[in-house]
């Protein structure tokens, strides 16, 4: 664990972007560089959790000419302390609190994007090149995680449908399939057989090209911390969390359904669709209502929506389906 | 047998007394000074949990360990550690029941019949409640030694469904509750070592059929039973 003393951290660093500077994440920055331990009764977002100090991501370089999204939400965005600070990152460590700081000596540089099988131009991409394949969108998206509770983040990326485009599959494929990093030295959980390594996820094609499916670089204007899945990773904000995989190295066209990582660990309870659906319940856990991260102590839990409250956009891609036992 | 002064013992129970409640006093000011972290309910709950299973390890280790250590005094310390297995476990219990599920009886009375970690878990508390309710010296003296005893080796099967429900309950890291289970076995297997052991010793009745001969630390060591 690394352990930072909450002084030793510039406000600059952690304090969200100024154009989302809400009175509370004021709040919030300026008490962390003066005096985080004196402590405000409304200042939650402070720089110790679960007993154990967090680290905060240095501050990382600005993202140029983002461009607003249509998909966008007007909801209260979380701050990127919490974003940056609690999160399943099982290639660093199962405990929620500890990726941001095992994350921090993660090599993002060189990085390149191996994208094979079913298509006519199979080719490896520069993460620098993946960068400047579109115009970058902000996309404040829901993410709402299997375990209950949710968040909302603005994402920087372009459509998914980009990088597959410029593959040009062929017709004969039907899913894309995606693949994590493997690096045990800089992956410390990679090195625990909790999940198989490394970890795989994927979507069916018409998911892969839908415009709210995107290929994210960066969070708050910024380049994307490694904690949160740099330097590139899908999102796809109808399905939980975990579909969204993170630090992806490879991705592959198939005609088959492809093996995701947490349906190899418990077939049962994690389904390869994955969408958010308050009707199906996890087999340990109701998925009818989540928790907000930043909502507060005694705030009751939130209804959770079909589809994360994108059914409009996306219901249309399950018609037919059973959702029950496709879950 | 070896005893301390009363006077002593007196100190030492209140200074466990106060260390016990540390874990609720650290929660507490962190929860004043807003550093739980994102999810403080999530803490929260984890932190009230361990710390119950923890008491309920520490009780059944009393015995284990007076005898090994040749301390028969620590007995006076097993009703305390185990009000405070019940203590940490009502407040993880009612995290369950005010910060998670905001009193909704019917969404936690259908959570309880449907997940298994949630009954295992309400089967640990509810083991627990007769015992704390017995626990004085005059439920001692009105069931009688023997059978008051036999009342508290529930404990057993308490903690075994609290390891159970902290199994049932994670996703994929089962290596803490494997942890927790390794201790709770090591302790159970003491006292079916001690059982097999005295009637080894004990003399054989007639029909060939000893009857189990528990260890008694109240009858043999001259110190109250709690």
């Amino acid at each position: 664990m690394l352990i930072k003393k909450p002084n030793e951290i510039p406000s600059s660093e952690i304090t969200p972007k100024s154009s989302y500077l809400s009175r509370r994440s004021f709040i919030t920055g300026a008490f962390t560089a003066g005096a985080a331990l004196a402590g405000g009764a409304y200042l939650r977002n402070a720089d110790f959790s679960a007993g154990e100090p967090a680290t905060v991501e240095a501050a990382s370089e600005k993202l140029n000419g983002i461009v607003k999204s249509k998909f966008s939400t007007t909801e209260k965005q979380t701050s990127f302390q919490d974003i940056t600070n609690y999160n399943n990152y099982y290639e660093f460590s199962t405990d929620k609190y500890a990726p941001a700081g095992l994350s921090k000596n993660f090599r993002t540089r060189p990085w390149t994007v191996a994208v094979d099988g079913m298509v006519k131009k199979p080719q490896t991409i520069d993460i620098d090149s993946i960068m400047k394949l579109a115009p970058l969108e902000e996309r404040i998206y829901r993410l709402r995680c299997v375990e209950g509770w949710s968040m909302v983040i603005p994402w920087v990326g372009f459509p998914l449908s980009v990088l597959i485009n410029k593959a040009e599959p062929l017709p004969s494929a039907k899913f894309v399939a995606f693949q994590t990093i493997l690096a045990p030295k800089e992956m410390p959980g990679q090195r625990d057989h909790v999940l198989q390594w490394p970890y795989v996820e994927g979507l069916r094609m018409d998911e892969a090209m839908h415009p709210l499916a995107i290929l994210c670089v960066g969070l708050y204007g910024k380049v994307l911390p490694n904690v949160d899945g740099a330097p590139v990773r899908i999102v796809v904000p109808w399905k939980y969390g975990f579909k969204s995989i993170k630090a992806i190295v490879k991705v592959s066209f198939t005609d088959k359904m492809p093996p995701t990582t947490w349906n190899i660990s418990a077939p049962n309870e994690y389904g390869f669709y994955s969408n958010v659906n308050p009707t199906k319940d996890h087999p340990r856990w109701s998925q009818a209502t989540e928790r907000r991260i930043g909502d507060g102590i005694f705030a009751p839990k939130r209804k959770t929506l079909m589809f994360n409250g994108y059914g409009d956009q996306v219901a249309s891609l399950y018609t037919g389906m059973d959702l029950q036992k496709n879950f | 047998m070896k005893a301390i002064p009363a006077k002593l013992l007196r100190t030492l129970k209140v200074l466990v007394f106060f260390l016990c409640l540390g874990p609720l006093s650290v929660l507490t000011w962190k929860a004043f000074h807003q550093l739980l972290g994102a999810n403080p309910v999530d803490v929260i709950t984890r932190s009230t949990g361990k710390w119950t299973l923890v008491f309920l390890l520490l009780t059944l280790a009393v015995t284990p360990v007076r005898r090994l250590l040749r301390m028969p005094w620590l007995i006076r310390f097993r009703r305390m550690l185990g009000l405070y297995a019940f203590f940490y476990g009502t407040l993880h219990l009612m995290t369950y029941v005010w910060l998670d599920q905001f009193f909704d009886l019917h969404s936690m009375l259908h959570d309880i019949a449907k997940r298994k970690f949630i009954t295992a878990g309400m089967t640990a508390f509810a083991l627990m409640v007769p015992l704390a309710f017995t626990s004085t010296s005059g439920w001692i003296r009105r069931m009688g030694g023997k059978r008051w005893q036999k009342l508290h080796r529930l404990i057993y099967f308490s903690a075994a469904a609290g390891v159970v429900h902290f199994l049932w309950l994670v996703k994929a890291d089962r290596s803490r509750p494997i942890a927790y289970g390794s201790v709770l076995v090591a302790l159970l297997l003491f006292r079916v070592a001690g059982w097999l052991l005295a009637r080894a010793r004990a003399p054989r009745t007639s029909s060939g059929i000893t009857p189990p001969v528990l260890t008694r630390p109240a009858a043999n060591s001259g110190d109250s039973q709690i």
